[in-house]
């Protein structure tokens, strides 16, 4: 009668959102074990898998986001050493800037930033395709044709991620390297100098974890935003909220992530 | 032209949550049939359609095709009674990325063993069966609305299916193009003996093609009508039934069934 009478009370709301986050949870949970089910067939039979959607998907993941991963890594790099060099030049102290520029990327900022940028250019983008599939009934289709929407949309994109991320993160600590270089240059250090100290302290094991990273943090990413995309329910909106929630679940799970990563690399001396 | 049952529906109550859709309805599709489920909007015509083509599970009840149970069906048997039907969906869903070659190839390069010379013998035989094999090649985006429907389909086609799944296979469409799809469906009926299950609301479109319909209503969530269309319009006892057949607007009052707009099926 006066439209207050079906307001949810504040303890409503509570249970409401919390059987929701609940749902998302088991939804996950089982999302991610279809995804390793998948994986695991795919490698069984690799014959099976549809290597021209795999393909086209690297394309998207990666080719097409190079220019991204090289201007915010280059700009990153140079930043980072300006504004180091720039304290450290205090203490005569800013040829410890590429051991420190190194480092920083190759274990840390590398990988984390790189999936970042996968997360809100690929991540949103899988979300956007499989959101619009969902609401024009293709995965409807799919499934009644008896095919699987996870092998057939999400696999190839995990799959393209997976073989992409490290890349793209080894691309971005290039460009990182170069923007760091310039700084170094124009205050008077040679480029042997620089490349050496980069290196100097830079293990195989940090190379090796930032890889690690940046392959755990792409099935994270691409794997929320195909869920994301699956998830969508119908509505005008319904895609853009899909994609909005693919970009922030993407960068929430990757920050988790990089916490446990942190610690884990502690305790195995990494 | 009406041969031994092929879909048995049983006591089925179909839900989204505690919102009952459909309580406990039970109907037969003979073999050969073109099968109308109708109704008003909103009256769970598409959700009655999911459930028979296996995308939602019951509340209640079952869904038989061919003697197979699909409700709570395992997953290879599952897979088994999918392949034995065909669904065209409202909008078409066909693979926007693909072509219409390679929409309809889909379910043959994914449950047959033919090599690919055949396929595409395959799939141009379905396009031009349809009368599309002349864009066999275009993406669906380059198609009108009737086209992307018949192509669809032919993917629907593409395993030989026995039976077909159409919904509203009429909506969006001019009445030329909608009548142009009634004739290829009574085509594909009539030379293949192909079972169609169709969800309409398009009046002339039922009177068209429909051997037998059940009709459903709103208000009581379940059958109010079944048989043959034109003898429904002349004879039932329903003023529901009437109404809707003469397009009529209902009495809520009286029975309270969803009034058809008047612009529907003039």
């Amino acid at each position: 009668m006066d439209g207050r009478e079906g307001a949810p009370s504040f303890a409503e709301m509570v249970g409401r959102k919390t059987e929701a986050a609940y749902n998302d949870l088991v939804d996950s949970v089982a999302f991610a074990g279809e995804i390793v089910a998948n994986l695991a067939q795919s490698v069984r039979h690799p014959g099976r898998l549809r290597w021209k959607d795999i393909l086209l998907a690297c394309v998207r993941v990666g080719v097409d986001s190079l220019p991204i991963i090289f201007l915010i890594g280059f700009l990153m790099g140079l930043i980072l050493s300006f504004q180091s060099a720039v304290t450290l030049q205090r203490f005569g102290g800013e040829i410890f800037v590429p051991n420190m520029l190194g480092l920083v990327m190759f274990r840390e900022m590398g990988p984390l930033v790189t999936c970042i940028l996968l997360a809100a250019r690929s991540g949103s983008a899988f979300a956007a395709e499989i959101g619009t599939m969902k609401v024009n009934e293709e995965v409807d289709a799919l499934n009644t044709m008896g095919l699987s929407p996870t092998r057939f949309l999400v696999t190839p994109k995990i799959l393209a991620s997976i073989l992409m991320a490290p890349l793209m993160t080894m691309f971005f600590n290039f460009a990182a390297l170069v923007g760091g270089l310039i700084v170094m240059i124009s205050l008077g250090y040679p480029l042997v100098t620089y490349t050496s100290r980069v290196f100097q302290n830079l293990q195989y094991t940090d190379f090796y974890g930032g890889l690690i990273k940046a392959l755990v943090f792409s099935i994270l990413v691409a794997g929320i935003g195909c869920l994301r995309g699956l998830q969508t329910r119908s509505g005008a909106s319904a895609v853009g909220d899909s994609t909005t929630s693919a970009v922030v679940s993407g960068i929430i799970l990757i920050a988790f992530a990089d916490g446990i990563f942190a610690v884990a690399y502690y305790y195995l001396g990494i | 032209m009406r041969g031994e049952p092929v879909i048995n529906v049983r006591n089925l109550t179909c839900a989204y949550g505690d919102f009952v859709v459909v309580r406990d309805i039970s109907f037969e599709v003979n073999e050969g049939e073109v099968f109308v489920i109708l109704g008003g909007s909103g009256c769970g015509k598409s959700t009655v359609l999911k459930h028979m083509i296996g995308l939602y599970e019951p509340a209640e009840g079952s869904v038989s095709i061919h003697g197979r149970r699909l409700t709570g069906a395992g997953e290879r048997e599952r897979n088994e009674i999918l392949r034995s039907f065909g669904v065209m969906y409202q909008m078409g869903a066909l693979f926007g990325s693909m072509s219409l070659m390679q929409n309809v190839m889909l379910p043959l390069e994914e449950f047959t063993d033919l090599p690919r010379e055949a396929r595409e013998m395959v799939a141009v035989a379905k396009l031009a069966m349809v009368g599309l094999d002349k864009f066999a090649y275009n993406l669906p985006s380059t198609l009108s609305g009737g086209m992307q429907k018949r192509a669809a389909i032919a993917r629907a086609m593409a395993l030989d299916p026995g039976i077909l799944f159409l919904d509203e296979p009429s909506a969006g469409l001019d009445p030329v193009t909608s009548a142009e799809l009634d004739e290829l469906i009574r085509s594909l009926s009539r030379n293949l003996g192909i079972t169609f299950v169709i969800v309409s609301h398009e009046l002339a479109s039922i009177y068209s093609i429909a051997d037998r319909v059940i009709m459903l209503d709103k208000q009581t969530k379940g059958i109010v009508a079944e048989g043959d269309p034109r003898q429904l319009r002349e004879g039932s006892a329903s003023e529901t039934v009437r109404s809707f057949f003469n397009r009529e607007p209902a009495h809520h009052a009286d029975d309270g069934h969803c009034p058809v707009p008047a612009e529907e099926g003039a």
